[in-house]
């Protein structure tokens, strides 16, 4: 069975780019909206579908190591190699990725805009998102780690909210959603430099850019390098992994761009912005900085750990101000990215031990989770924008009887994004608090500010949308339709099994950080 | 003094026969039988039986001998740059056929011819007074040449003008032979004189100051600071044809005889600070006559401040005093008399059609005569120095003998100089490739002979720059007569 | 196979643009058609010889020796190494390209005439293993250059620009041809006899006093027309003003022969004075990559942005150069092809929405996108090339010069980083001015682009992309290039 043969040793180089292989095939496509829509979404399902296989495939008992792995001479001469590999912690983001992306598509068939272009950037995002998830070598995950950038500007940049103006200094006005692509690919640039820099450093010490070779030979690297203090450099590498990866989550006080990013994005760009872009982030931290930097990271845990709960009740704070809908879940996403940051923060400080194991448990899950919920939340926003054409909460009310499904999975999805037990938030977030409080009390204790502010701007949304007196806007309102319908439910199914029963995707995430 | 024999005749070849050749066209002319442009083509092919002759029969070996008592050096070097005048005058005759007053006139093919005459001598000179005879030989009939038309008050002027400064410099010149003369204790000999000099140890500074007077003719023949300022007026004035004869075979005589004098009669290291000055004197030269070429508008006098500039990069390989640097010096009197006598070519044909030699009359040349234009592009950009035209490589070689010399100092100023000059050639093409032409502009008319004389120059300057094996050959031969 | 492929490249364009020059009464049809068939031509052989050049084996291929004047040890000696085989390739491409995108140019016949002769000059100063052939050829390359851009520029600035650069470069030029007799007559020194033969020269062991006083001036006789500040300010002009074609070529390739004979002529040569200058060389070019970027993202003028971009990226490949190590010149070789193609696609674009629009003003641009599509994508991603973006061969290229630049001296390359931003900020500006937002009245009736225009942006965009994803096709050619550098450097 060569065929089969091929596809075990290519499964993740499938998986990798038979997105990008559709995008291809769509250019090529007769210029009718329709077809291509279909395409486009029919393309998305099959990494989908191979990741499903990588699913059964996958050998759990070592789930803690790289599996599938694929390696091919890519740039030789700097010794940096085409190198894929999956462990239980990617394996969870891919499916994450795969199950989102063909969901945001089907959420995108509102779009009437040059269609083609949109379908084709949307499936090049997906990947650049798996790449990083993906790669094994360092260089080839900045490749995707950057490339990833493009599609999604121009997908802030052509097809955001078309309304709005941001001044950006005097005597110059640009759109908001223009405002919001630049200061994205700027931000996100501006901290993938370190990054950048930090990863040549890496290769000029140790040779080669393969990651397992590059922590081994990393560790061991001490006296003077390149002209500095071992430690030094250390440090200096560590900071700038840390602040490109901190820029994505994003930890607070690196979080601007992320509430324009959001809010101007097509709704279907925020979903993925929101449910995997974000999740790069913490990925990197992950992925990168824990193994790399283990003794950096634990001097540092502290701030890091600050900086999440700071993430926390800030995003919270900041979500409840909000009278624009699209911005408060925006910001609900840094407060709930915050909570994976303080896990990451004492699983750096207390390495080794059980409380790290289950804080780490919980920051995959909640990365999991998030990419849930916020994508759902972004979705219903996106929804009921696309019919009233205004965001402001203050314009909405009474639709709870008006557009009950609508109602009904916008309380649903917020419910699980609050953390309500029984959903999917909860068990995670539950994981981190329990794997954080015994190595950072204090610092938790005050994220259980955040927790409460959670519930109160949650349900000042649900309150200001669904319940008070009907506005004139409810005209327009139309409830949702069996396509819109058809998009939340795989996500309402999958917060709803993670909540009762979240034992099959924890057990994957476990056998992966515990080692 | 050995008696006639057939080996000094044999010497003498060409000049016989370019005697010979004067007293056919005079009785043609005089006979009336030969009328207008006839006698132009009589000399033409005079002069070319005369070279086709004379490389037949009358070549040297590489050394030579002195002949003719000494007085004459039947050498390589003398050689070469007889056919190279010869060949020159012919070059100039063709341009010269269609014009009035000029072409039909046989006092002006015979005066020519006792330039070119005077030309050769200077080539062959091989002491002090054969040294001034020649010279002034060459220059006499120039000064009528200049002034030939007598019915313009420029033409008059420029014959005038020429006539005082050169009987100036001659007579500077021959205060500074006779007093090298009584230095030398009675030598006239080029070679006796820098043993003389040796012996009789007059005061250095004496001598120096003696030379430097003798320098002052040469500066005035080959348009060299300070004795320039005469070019631009005289050429300008001139009739074109003349003008492009006094600034390529006159000047190359000029160089022709100063290279004797100054390798055989003093060759480097014999008086001090005798090379530094001539090489303040090629700096200065190529300096000053670039930088006036800049603001001309005028063609003739740019290409007149453009020779002094050649004059400058020539000196070069004259202060350099090795064989390359002979090498150099021959190869690029022979790429630039030809390439500047296609440019005066040019210019005379512009001269005919529009009636002024102002370089706007240029503009839109390339819709008016492409072919024309060609010719322009292929003769400025080889003035230029730049490649695949001749005038490329003869730069390098100077530039070349000037660094082996250690004078890199030299060749940088040279090379700087060459990109001032470099300006204002790409100037003079951007007029004519660049502007459309305007309403009024006349006609372009070349004449047979002169499309005949220009196309055969053009594609010489391209076959030189690119196959320059043979005429550095060419080059080295006649250096071997001085640097065995 | 005794066929003289090399030679047949160098000197088909100016054999097509001599016939040209010298038949004025052919038509414009027959000019362009032979124009398209020469730059086809020439573009499938160089790159026929890219592919058959072997990088296993590495070292001069494709070597013709002729003697040219023996008495002075001058040959015509060509030959391509891993460093130049891609230069070649690049040549080729950019006169291809140049010939599509010209294709309704004024006057064809003289244009492309000069531009083939100028095409010749670029082949043999990037094939030349004899000193004097590389001047010969240098020169050639230049005079061209200048009616092309005083003839077809525009009109405002071309009269000054195409001097000043025609200028510069000579002034460079002749300068390191004083450097390079020089050179030449202390080889003679240690060899007994004369020879302008580089690989011969490379053997002559100059002595260190000899190299630490004639590098600068020999290094930077190239690199003027590398663009290496504070030099470079002939190349924005000079861009600018030049029709679209040239300015591909220009940016394109003649700045690329500036740094590689930098590298060929003074650091091949001169090792140890390469050793001692470039230390403080780095710095200048350390300016050229963080000014160049910023003087770019101020521009007001669509082509001046690039042109200042140029500066930029020379910069980079003129820096990879001076780290003198594995990495800094592998970058630098990838770089001058990457940038190569890049700027010609970026001019190529320019002068597509020039010729329609008549302002290259970018505040006055816009909604490009929407009338000219294929240029607006192709702007897109030559734009993402320099800014660095993966997937295109420019960071292909920088990647390497900057761990090169952290072998040396890392402060370098974290201050030189911060042109990637810049460089990301402005061009994203640019892009979204002209070719995004409204469209403004008067381009509402604007013609797209035709066929030619299209096959010379897709072309352009294949290399950018292909070496991108597969730096393979090219990495190892310069390698080998770069290995045959390193020995002679010492092994360093």
């Amino acid at each position: 069975m060569r065929a089969m043969d091929f596809l075990t040793n290519h499964l993740l180089s499938l998986i990798l780019f038979t997105p990008l292989l559709g995008a291809v095939v769509l250019w090529f496509l007769p210029d009718d909206k329709k077809i291509q829509r279909w395409a486009g979404f029919l393309f998305s399902l099959v990494p989908f579908v191979l990741t499903l296989v990588l699913w059964a495939r996958f050998d759990l008992t070592r789930a803690a190591e790289f599996q599938f792995q694929e390696k091919a001479v890519w740039y030789g001469p700097i010794h940096a190699s085409y190198h894929l590999g999956v462990d239980g912690v990617a394996l969870t983001m891919v499916l994450l990725t795969t199950f989102l992306t063909p969901l945001a598509l089907l959420a995108s068939f509102s779009v009437q805009d040059r269609v083609k272009v949109y379908y084709m950037l949307f499936l090049f995002l997906e990947t650049g998102m798996l790449g990083v998830f993906l790669s094994l070598d360092l260089m080839l995950f900045f490749v995707f780690w950057e490339i990833g950038l493009v599609p999604m500007f121009f997908l802030i940049f052509q097809w955001g909210s078309p309304k709005g103006e941001r001044q950006v200094w005097p005597g110059l006005t640009v759109p908001s959603r223009v405002y919001a692509a630049f200061k994205f690919m700027i931000y996100t640039m501006a901290g993938s430099l370190g990054l950048l820099l930090a990863i040549q450093m890496l290769g000029v010490v140790t040779g080669t850019f393969d990651l397992p070779e590059v922590i081994e030979k990393w560790k061991s690297a001490s006296g003077t390098i390149l002209g500095f203090d071992a430690a030094t450099l250390k440090a200096l590498a560590f900071w700038a992994f840390t602040i490109a990866f901190a820029l994505k989550v994003p930890v607070w006080p690196f979080h601007t761009w992320l509430p324009d990013a959001h809010t101007e994005a097509p709704t279907a760009g925020s979903m993925i912005l929101a449910g995997v872009l974000l999740k790069l982030g913490a990925f990197g931290f992950l992925r990168f900085v824990l193994p790399l930097y283990p003794e950096q990271a634990k001097h540092y845990a502290g701030v890091l750990a600050f900086l999440g709960m700071m993430a926390i009740i800030f995003g919270a704070f900041a979500a409840w101000g909000q009278e624009d809908f699209k911005r408060l879940v925006a910001y609900s996403s840094v407060n709930h990215m915050g909570f994976v940051v303080l896990a990451i923060a004492a699983a750096a400080w207390a390495a080794g031990t059980e409380h790290a194991n289950i804080a780490l448990n919980g920051a995959v899950l909640q990365m999991f989770n998030h990419g849930l919920t916020a994508a759902g939340m972004f979705f219903l926003v996106g929804a009921i924008y696309e019919r009233a054409h205004t965001r402001e909460l203050k314009k909405f009310g009474g639709l709870f009887g008006h557009i009950p499904v609508y109602a009904g999975i916008l309380v649903f999805t917020s419910m699980a994004s609050l953390g309500l037990p029984g959903l999917n938030s909860f068990v995670s977030e539950f994981l981190i608090v329990r794997g954080a409080w015994p190595v950072f009390q204090l610092f938790t204790a005050l994220s259980m500010i955040g927790l409460l502010i959670t519930g109160a701007y949650i349900l000042k949304g649900i309150k200001d949308v669904l319940f008070g007196p009907l506005t004139e806007l409810a005209d327009h309102l139309t409830d949702l339709t069996t396509r819109e319908v058809l998009v939340m439910v795989p996500l309402m199914a999958l917060m709803l099994i993670l909540g009762v029963w979240p034992m099959w995707l924890l057990e994957v995430i476990n056998r992966a950080v515990g080692g | 003094m050995s008696a006639l024999n057939s080996a000094m005749l044999l010497a003498l070849l060409p000049e016989l026969m370019v005697l010979a050749l004067m007293g056919l066209v005079l009785i043609a002319d005089l006979s009336g039988r030969v009328k207008g442009r006839n006698l132009g083509w009589l000399t033409i092919v005079g002069l070319v039986v005369v070279v086709l002759v004379s490389v037949s029969t009358a070549m040297p070996d590489a050394t030579g001998a002195a002949v003719w008592g000494g007085t004459l050096k039947h050498d390589a070097l003398s050689f070469v740059f007889r056919m190279l005048f010869l060949i020159a005058a012919a070059l100039t005759v063709f341009f010269v056929l269609d014009v009035p007053a000029l072409g039909d006139r046989g006092a002006f093919y015979l005066l020519l011819l006792a330039s070119v005459l005077g030309m050769m001598l200077m080539a062959m000179a091989n002491d002090l007074i054969m040294l001034f005879l020649a010279m002034e030989t060459a220059t006499i009939p120039l000064y009528v040449l200049a002034g030939f038309f007598t019915g313009r008050r420029d033409s008059v002027e420029a014959g005038f003008k020429y006539l005082l400064f050169g009987a100036l410099a001659s007579g500077f010149m021959l205060y500074g032979l006779s007093l090298l003369y009584g230095f030398s204790g009675g030598e006239v000999e080029f070679a006796a004189l820098a043993q003389g000099l040796s012996k009789t140890q007059a005061p250095t500074w004496a001598v120096l100051a003696a030379l430097m007077i003798v320098i002052a003719g040469f500066a005035f023949k080959v348009a060299a600071v300070p004795f320039h300022f005469w070019a631009p007026d005289v050429y300008q004035g001139a009739p074109t044809p003349v003008a492009a004869f006094l600034s390529t075979a006159s000047k190359a005589a000029g160089f022709a005889l100063l290279v004797r004098v100054a390798l055989v009669a003093f060759p480097s290291g014999s008086l001090p600070w005798w090379g530094a000055a001539l090489a303040a004197m090629a700096a200065a030269t190529m300096t000053l006559g670039n930088i006036l070429a800049l603001t001309q508008t005028d063609l003739k006098r740019l290409l007149a401040y453009s020779s002094i500039g050649h004059a400058g990069y020539i000196l070069m390989g004259v202060v350099a005093a090795t064989k390359l640097g002979l090498t150099a010096v021959v190869f690029y009197l022979l790429v630039y008399m030809l390439t500047n006598l296609a440019a005066f070519g040019i210019v005379a044909v512009l001269e005919r059609s529009t009636g002024s030699t102002s370089a706007a009359n240029l503009a839109g040349l390339y819709k008016r005569s492409p072919w024309l234009t060609l010719a322009t592009l292929a003769a400025f950009l080889s003035l230029a120095g730049v490649p695949p035209f001749a005038g490329f490589v003869a730069k390098v070689w100077v530039f070349m003998a000037a660094v082996e010399a250690n004078l890199a100092w030299l060749a940088v100023i040279a090379v700087l100089n060459s990109i001032v000059g470099i300006y204002y050639y790409l100037v003079v093409l951007k007029v004519a490739y660049e502007y459309d032409p305007p309403e009024d502009a006349p006609p372009i008319v070349v004449s047979r002979p002169v499309v005949w004389a220009l196309a055969a120059l053009a594609v010489f300057i391209v076959i030189a720059g690119v196959a320059f094996g043979p005429w550095f050959g060419w080059g080295k031969w006649a250096a071997a007569a001085l640097f065995p | 196979m005794n066929l003289p492929l090399l030679s047949l490249i160098i000197f088909l364009p100016i054999v097509a643009g001599t016939v040209m020059l010298l038949w004025p009464s052919a038509s414009r049809d027959t000019i362009r058609r032979l124009a398209l068939v020469t730059a086809t031509i020439t573009f499938l052989l160089s790159a026929w010889l890219y592919v058959r050049y072997d990088f296993v084996a590495g070292g001069y291929q494709f070597v013709e020796k002729y003697p040219w004047l023996p008495d002075l040890g001058i040959s015509y000696h060509v030959g391509v190494d891993g460093l130049s085989a891609p230069l070649i390739l690049l040549t080729g491409v950019v006169i291809f390209t140049g010939t599509l995108v010209s294709w309704n140019i004024d006057r064809p016949r003289e244009f492309f005439g000069l531009l083939y002769i100028l095409a010749t000059g670029v082949f043999g100063v990037f094939a030349a293993l004899d000193l004097f052939t590389l001047f010969f050829m240098y020169e050639v390359a230049v005079f061209p250059m200048y009616l092309l851009i005083v003839i077809w520029g525009w009109e405002k600035t071309r009269e000054y620009a195409g001097m000043k650069l025609t200028l510069y470069l000579l002034v460079g030029s002749v300068l390191a041809l004083v450097g390079g007799l020089a050179m030449v007559f202390a080889a003679r020194e240690n060899l007994g006899y004369l020879t302008f033969d580089l690989l011969e020269l490379e053997k002559a062991g100059l002595s260190v006093g000899f190299q630490k006083f004639w590098f600068p001036i020999v290094f930077f006789g190239f690199a003027v027309l590398g663009g290496i500040f504070p030099v470079h300010n002939w190349s924005p002009d000079g861009h600018v003003a030049a029709p679209t074609a040239v300015s591909m070529f220009h940016a394109g390739v003649l700045m690329k022969l500036g740094a590689f004979a930098a590298l060929r002529v003074g650091v091949m040569l001169m090792p140890e004075g390469a050793k001692f200058h470039l230390p403080w060389i780095i710095l200048l070019t350390l300016v050229n990559v963080v000014y160049g970027a910023f003087i770019a993202s101020v521009q007001q003028d669509f082509k001046y942005v690039i042109g200042f971009s140029s500066v930029s990226h020379m910069g980079l490949v003129i820096m990879g150069i001076a780290t003198l190590n594995h990495d800094g010149l592998l970058g630098s070789g990838v770089q001058m092809f990457s940038h190569g193609v890049m700027t010609a696609l970026f001019f190529a674009v320019v002068g597509m929405v020039y010729d329609r629009t008549h302002t290259r003003h970018i505040p006055s641009l816009g909604g490009m996108m929407k009338k000219l599509p294929w240029a607006g994508v192709a702007f897109i991603i030559a734009g993402l090339t320099s800014m660095g973006m993966p997937g295109f061969s420019g960071f292909i290229a920088e990647f390497p010069i900057f761990m090169g630049v952290w072998r040396y001296k890392p402060w370098i390359a974290i201050v030189a980083a911060i042109s990637i931003v810049v460089t990301a900020s402005y061009v994203l500006r640019v892009a979204h001015k002209v070719f995004f937002g409204p469209l403004p009245e008067e381009f509402k009736d604007i013609p797209d682009i035709n066929i030619f225009d299209r096959v010379a942006l897709v072309t352009l965009v294949f290399f950018l992309v292909a070496i991108g994803v597969f730096p393979h096709i090219m990495v190892p050619w310069i390698e080998s290039g770069v290995n045959y550098v390193l020995t002679i450097l010492g092994g360093a």
